[in-house]
């Protein structure tokens, strides 16, 4: 198979898997089988992507201008590969357990939830292979239309709620920061191509700089930076499968993703260095990592607690880039991978307890792990991987990243992360030792090991294996990224 | 000594007072009058001054017909003592007082449907009627959205 | 300029297109009152709309190069004849209001039946007709005095219309009544103003009219006459403090009547405002640049605000799109105020997109009504569940009308939001940014209402009939085409824009 079709596959099939959701409405087995083969050919698309091309670059398809100088255009290059790997292999995953959930869970609506999910990761897929700032912009839009009614899904007032916050958050920012960002660099570079370097070097003043990083770092509202993460702990009103969507794979993903596109190849990390301009926003990530830390340990319910947790993490991957290091850029892109992991191993967890006996507060889940103990030693795994110890993937990013603030000379940077994975410790690990040490209080849970359904339990299981693997693999992966910072 | 007041000034334009006499008068009732009848009326006479500032314009001293004889050589020569009537404006305003005619019916007419459908032709009744109508709307709105409006 | 392409004398039926397009519904007006039939108007009227249609094609296609066509009206040479001038400005403005024209007309068959009494359907086609011909003759029409009697013929016809929803809500005679008088204002200073370049000149055609205004640079007079002008074709644009006509006439006019005038009315009178700014007073005068900037600036901004907040506002979906199309007036205005080419063109491709756009949303509406009875919020409940169809086409332009991308919207405020950057202007670009947030409010709460709420369990609500749900796709499906294939739109909006930018053609051209 050429790339080129490859390429086009990724988007189109989970497009068709969109369409045979809404063709095979009422008829539940045929629908769920038909985006799961959808999801795997999509899985088996980016593969053969990875074979065909390495992590070398490939030559830019342009589909079509939209404005002269303006094209809807794709190439592959090894960020973007990794971040669709992850997000078409996390989708067979997801999709399975959102199978488990939604009928577990007695959900309504299951055709339009897996239609919107198909084109949430469409989005995705246009968003990784994206070969300039606006095509990535046309699907990060996408993909934040998409992913609405997956959290207005319920219907209740506090979904809808919670949704307008997450919309008007994404599309406000979007709109009034990213676009202008976006517009501004058309004008000053004349081109919006992701060039290796940087585009922007010599055609903006140096004071303008910090400004314009700052339209992107906060109009990229998916990466939720303070004080734009309203919108990640709002959203969880959704569902758990889009939950573990929205936070581990496809939204907060694309949010740092484009961050690191922007960084190193709108900016250019050896730009951003020269200037200077990207010290402040090292800071304010640093500072994010610690205060949505701190308020985590606050949360009582699991799902808010997590979510806060991803707000910590993304912030991670900012600071990789905004260090203007190369080790730093690494590190942030290497997090893409082990947090996505480990994230949405916490996620599906907390959704299979939520299914199995509609626990939602960390308070009520006492004693839980001995009922549950396939799913509370995932989420074990997982979040020892977040915390960032060996023998898990999580331990590698954190070592990159350390590196590199070393490289860049801000050991404050290097204390912050060592705290950081402190308060991770202290907001984490307390769960599965109240779920397997406290007794069991609440009367009406059974007495001896009784899991949630298959589907529930078994993919958090395959990814907390997958954490694990990846520390493994972590060099493999350093190797597959480093083009990106031309090493 | 120059003069305080250039009364060959004012005088010699004489009809452009006497149209911003009328267009301003015209104005003002359309503005202040609540009468919807009262109300086109002033526009109608908003409309005339413009017909009179047409027409004034049309005389031209020492002008002359558009159509005219032409010597040999084609040379015009002007008489300075006669007043020509250039026909263009008079033509534009017969077209302007067609339309002023069609305005002024067709306002009469809606005037006419108000008046069955209001019982009045008072700005300040039709007002009251209609924010009436308006707070009902808004008040079944309210009803119907419950908390949410 | 393509000189080949200017014609004095007609000799093929090709030739007299330019006066056809306007000519044909024009007496397509009368035909329908004489014969009197009512299943016969509006076949007629549909012929003569799509006839318009094709002839505006045509002319775009020939004037896309820069060029452009003078016809002579009976055979008489401007100056002293009339003239009726196509370049790429007006053939584009052209093409918009013909083709929505005919693209309304299948919609406005069902729509009329249910909305206004039998007895008046044969006169409100005839009277349809008249408007379009207005509209028509005054984009195409190069001579001044002309303007203003199709300004008229549209004004009072589309008064005429307005007054038809008075079968359904008795307001819209006082809106009709309200519009009548504020549009004749606006017509007679608008002839006023011409009644003084007419004094300072002594000519009417808008070509000779500009040469003659830059071999005289200005003197008081034109001065007095350019503001004449501005305000009173102001009225009809609904510029910001102007605008007090418009939300009741688009709310209570019948629905097929809201969708021509939202997508249409306006946007003629832009035309000829830029029209009268551009080719026939010189922008570089001092006068007209600083009325640009110290007018236009702050009223389209004052438009942007204030207009989408108290859209926001609206119980009433019909008057919430009416206030949002009192803010995109503003978003045009301001495109003209950046005097650059960038900023013409996206007044221009704005005019075309918001059109289209604002069409499509107002037949929703409509097509709404027809089950609901009003357009209160209260009574659309949940309908974009029972009306798939009908929801989905307003969803699509709902998001063109916010500017997403992948709409027609986002195209004219990219354009638009680039042209501020190259004037420097970054304060008006986050501005035109932040006021698209309140777009994104209002939209969302119609998108809401439509599918997020719970269906009044008595409506008896399906979807849409085959010919509303056909025109009100076809302006969905161009919402999204003109999002991504800008060849047309922006393309001639771009000719255009030069070709204004250039100056006045001139008589020598």
């Amino acid at each position: 198979m050429e790339t080129s079709t490859a390429l086009f596959l990724t988007m189109l099939i989970p497009t068709v898997a969109m369409a045979g959701n809404m063709a095979f409405k009422d008829r539940e087995n045929l629908r769920d089988g038909f985006t799961f083969i959808c999801a795997l050919l999509t899985f088996a698309c980016v593969l053969c992507i990875l074979c065909a091309v390495g992590n070398g670059t490939m030559e830019e398809i342009a589909l079509f201008e939209v404005v002269s100088g303006l094209t809807i255009a794709f190439h592959v290059e090894p960020l973007g590969l990794m971040f669709a790997i992850i997000g078409s292999g996390l989708w067979i995953l997801t999709h399975l357990y959102g199978i488990g959930y939604m009928r577990g869970n007695n959900e309504d609506h299951h055709a339009r939830f897996f239609a919107c999910f198909s084109i949430a990761i469409a989005a995705v897929m246009g968003i990784a292979f994206a070969s300039n700032m606006f095509t990535l912009f046309v699907f990060y839009e996408i993909l934040t239309l998409s992913t609405y009614p997956l959290v207005a899904h319920k219907g209740t007032k506090d979904a809808i709620i919670g949704a307008r916050i997450y919309l008007g958050i994404l599309i406000g920012t979007s709109i009034a920061l990213l676009l202008t960002g976006v517009i501004w660099t058309f004008v000053a570079a004349g081109t919006l191509d992701f060039v290796q370097g940087g585009i922007l070097e010599g055609k903006i003043a140096p004071s303008l700089v910090p400004i314009l990083l700052a339209l992107y770092a906060f109009g990229i509202g998916k990466a939720a930076l303070m004080p734009f993460h309203r919108w990640l702990p709002a959203a969880m009103v959704a569902p758990t499968p889009v939950s573990a969507l929205l936070h581990a794979v496809a939204v907060v993903k694309a949010g740092v993703f484009s961050i690191l596109k922007v960084g190193i190849y709108i900016f250019g990390i050896d730009f951003l260095a020269q200037t200077g301009a990207s010290e402040w926003l090292m800071w304010l990530a640093a500072y994010s990592i610690i205060a949505a830390s701190v308020v985590a340990m606050t949360k009582d319910n699991l799902k808010a607690r997590l979510a806060y947790s991803t707000v910590s993490q993304l912030s991670y991957i900012t600071l990789g880039m905004a260090l203007a290091t190369s080790m730093g850029a690494l590190g942030g892109g290497m997090h893409i991978a082990m947090h996505a992991m480990g994230k949405i191993t916490l996620f599906m967890c907390a959704g299979s307890i939520y299914v199995a006996y509609h626990k939602t507060e960390i308070s009520q889940m006492q004693g839980l792990g001995r009922i549950m103990p396939i799913t509370f030693i995932a989420f074990l795994v997982g979040a020892l991987s977040i915390i960032g110890l060996p023998p898990l993937g999580g331990s590698w990013p954190k070592f990159l990243l350390m590196v590199g603030a070393a490289d860049a000379g801000h050991q404050i940077i290097i204390a912050v992360l060592m705290l950081s994975s402190l308060l991770n410790v202290a907001y984490l690990l307390p769960i599965v030792g109240r779920g397997f040490y406290r007794p069991v209080t609440d009367s009406k849970l059974p007495k001896g090991v009784a899991e949630a359904p298959l589907l529930c339990w078994l993919p958090p299981a395959i990814t907390a294996f997958g954490c694990l693997i990846l520390f493994l693999y972590a060099g493999a992966i350093q190797d597959f990224l480093a083009p990106i910072v031309g090493l | 000594m120059e003069q305080l007041i250039d009364w060959a000034f004012i005088v010699g334009h004489v009809n452009y007072w006497l149209f911003i006499v009328l267009m301003m008068t015209g104005l003002y009732v359309v503005v202040a009058r609540g009468n919807l009848v009262k109300k086109i009326v002033g526009l109608n006479i908003f409309q005339v001054s413009v017909f009179m500032l047409y027409i004034s314009i049309g005389k031209i001293t020492g002008g002359t017909a558009p159509i005219f004889p032409v010597d040999l050589t084609g040379h015009i020569e002007p008489d300075p003592s006669i007043v020509y009537s250039n026909p263009l404006p008079h033509v534009l305003i017969l077209t302007a007082i067609v339309v002023g005619i069609a305005t002024t019916s067709l306002g009469l007419a809606l005037i006419v449907r108000i008046r069955e459908a209001y019982d009045t032709i008072e700005e300040e009744d039709i007002l009251k009627i209609e924010r009436e109508m308006t707070a009902e709307d808004n008040k079944e709105y309210g009803a119907a959205m419950g908390g949410r409006a | 300029m393509a000189a080949e392409e200017t014609h004095h004398v007609a000799k093929t039926f090709m030739d007299h297109l330019p006066v056809l397009q306007v000519v044909i519904p024009l007496f397509a007006a009368p035909i329908i009152v004489f014969i009197g039939k009512r299943s016969l108007a509006w076949p007629i009227a549909f012929a003569a709309s799509a006839a318009a249609f094709v002839i505006s094609c045509i002319l775009l296609i020939q004037v896309l190069d820069g060029g452009f066509i003078s016809y002579h009206v009976g055979g008489w040479a401007p100056p002293l004849g009339i003239e009726y001038r196509i370049d790429a400005a007006n053939a584009l403005v052209l093409a918009l209001i013909s083709g929505i024209g005919t693209v309304v007309l299948p919609y406005a068959y069902e729509s009329v039946k249910a909305e206004i009494p039998k007895k008046n359907h044969t006169l409100f086609y005839a009277c349809f007709m008249l408007c379009f011909t207005g509209l028509l003759g005054m984009v195409a029409t190069g001579d001044a005095f002309n303007v203003f009697v199709f300004l008229e013929i549209s004004s009072l016809s589309t008064y005429v219309l307005v007054a038809q929803g008075a079968n359904h809500n008795k307001r819209a005679l006082t809106a009709a009544y309200d519009y009548l008088i504020m549009g004749t204002i606006g017509a007679t200073f608008f002839i006023i103003g011409l009644a003084m370049l007419y004094m300072a000149t002594g000519t009417l055609n808008m070509a000779d009219l500009a040469d003659r205004i830059a071999d005289e640079g200005t003197n008081r007079t034109i001065r007095a006459a350019f503001a004449f002008i501005v305000v009173g074709m102001g009225l009809k644009v609904a510029i910001y403090p102007l605008h007090h006509w418009l939300p009741n006439a688009y709310t209570f006019a019948p629905s097929a009547v809201s969708v021509f005038l939202a997508a249409t009315a306006t946007k003629a009178a832009i035309y000829v405002l830029l029209r009268f700014m551009f080719s026939v007073f010189n922008p570089s005068f001092v006068f007209e640049e600083w009325t640009l900037y110290i007018v236009f600036i702050p009223f389209s901004l004052l438009a942007m605000f204030a207009a989408s907040f108290v859209a926001v506002f609206q119980t009433n979906i019909k008057r919430m799109l009416a206030y949002s199309s009192i803010a995109q007036i503003g978003y045009m205005l301001l495109g003209i105020a950046m005097l650059n080419a960038t900023g013409l063109s996206a007044t221009l491709v704005h005019l075309v997109n918001h059109g289209v756009t604002k069409a499509a949303l107002f037949m929703g509406v409509g097509a709404m009504m027809l089950y609901s009875g009003s357009a209160f919020f209260n009574n659309l409940n949940g309908l974009g569940r029972k009306m798939p169809l009908t929801g989905a086409a307003m969803v699509a332009s709902g998001l063109s009308l916010i500017g997403v991308p992948g709409t027609a919207g986002f195209i004219s405020k990219w354009v638009l939001v680039q042209a501020a950057f190259e004037n420097g202007w970054w304060i008006i670009a986050i501005a035109i940014m932040l006021s698209s947030l309140l777009a994104v409010i209002y939209v969302w709460r119609m998108f809401e209402v439509l599918y997020l709420t719970a269906p009044d369990p008595q409506s008896t609500a399906k979807e849409a009939p085959l010919a509303m749900l056909v025109p009100m796709w076809v302006l969905a499906i161009a919402c999204i085409w003109f999002g991504f294939d800008t060849e047309l739109t922006l393309g001639s909006a771009r000719v255009a824009a030069d070709g204004l930018l250039a100056g006045s053609a001139g008589m020598a051209h």
